[in-house]
């Protein structure tokens, strides 16, 4: 099956070890993205992204690989896909540091085209990612979801 | 921010980004097919898009691919469209959800 992947870019001004914490950690997840994801970030361990608001899962997988504070692979699904590993796709994250910045790369990949996973991923980064990026220079999150909620 | 809109004022530009984000991945070869412009100007082009971070790149072997990477749009949207828009957008979302109520009803 052809599978397709998006590859999303931001570069944020703060140190390497904090990017890296706010993407592994509930505490900060929840504060840029809502959600809390949970896992003990070793490779073969699952881990679960959950509403802060109502513990509800809405998205598991499985950790690949964890290089702190450079590289994650980590699968990714929907819970009712958590046995079914040819719906899991790959989300990678990349941190480098680029002269008084990081660059942090999210390559979504293996995802099935025109899935539903598709369609929510590619409007997802980009706010989350905008989100994280001004949580992390300014401390303050964004609404993330705030127009996605009011629009439901 | 300044990089992102002189990267957008440019019609071959955002022709490249409206293809880019019909199909991901592309070469420079494939992205070349359907434009009206030679090689050297879309590498350089796709050069200014990338230097803005609306396009990031991937290679593969000798093979460069390019992606659509929308991160920047949505910093602008957040700073320049959200700020100045919520009150007339949530009445707007209001009227959507009445209206899309009546007719699913």
């Amino acid at each position: 099956m052809t599978r397709t992947e998006f590859v999303y870019v931001t570069y944020i001004a703060a140190p390497q070890q904090r990017i890296w914490d706010a993407l592994l950690k509930p505490e900060f997840t929840r504060q840029y993205w809502l959600h809390d994801n949970v896992s003990d970030w070793k490779p073969g361990s699952g881990w679960e992204h959950k509403s802060h608001e109502t513990g509800e899962v809405q998205l598991v997988g499985k950790v690949v690989e964890v290089a702190p504070p450079k590289r994650l692979v980590m699968t990714w699904a929907a819970p009712m896909d958590a046995a079914n590993p040819s719906a899991h796709s790959r989300v990678t994250f990349e941190l480098e540091p680029v002269d008084e910045m990081v660059r942090l790369t999210v390559t979504h990949d293996e995802l099935v085209p025109g899935s539903d996973m598709e369609k929510a991923i590619s409007g997802g980064w980009p706010r989350v990612l905008s989100s994280l990026k001004t949580f992390l220079e300014t401390g303050k999150p964004l609404p993330t979801w705030a127009k996605a909620k009011a629009a439901r | 921010m300044d990089d992102v809109f002189k990267a957008l004022a440019d019609r071959g530009r955002r022709k490249l980004l409206d293809r880019l984000f019909k199909r991901s991945g592309l070469t420079l070869s494939e992205l070349c097919e359907e434009m009206d412009m030679s090689r050297q100007a879309v590498a350089q082009h796709l050069g200014l898009l990338e230097a803005a971070n609306l396009v990031s790149t991937v290679w593969r072997g000798r093979e460069k691919h390019h992606y659509l990477n929308p991160v920047p749009i949505h910093e602008i949207y957040d700073r320049w469209v959200r700020k100045f828009e919520r009150r007339s957008l949530k009445a707007l979302n209001q009227l959507k959800q009445q209206l899309e109520g009546e007719r699913n009803d």
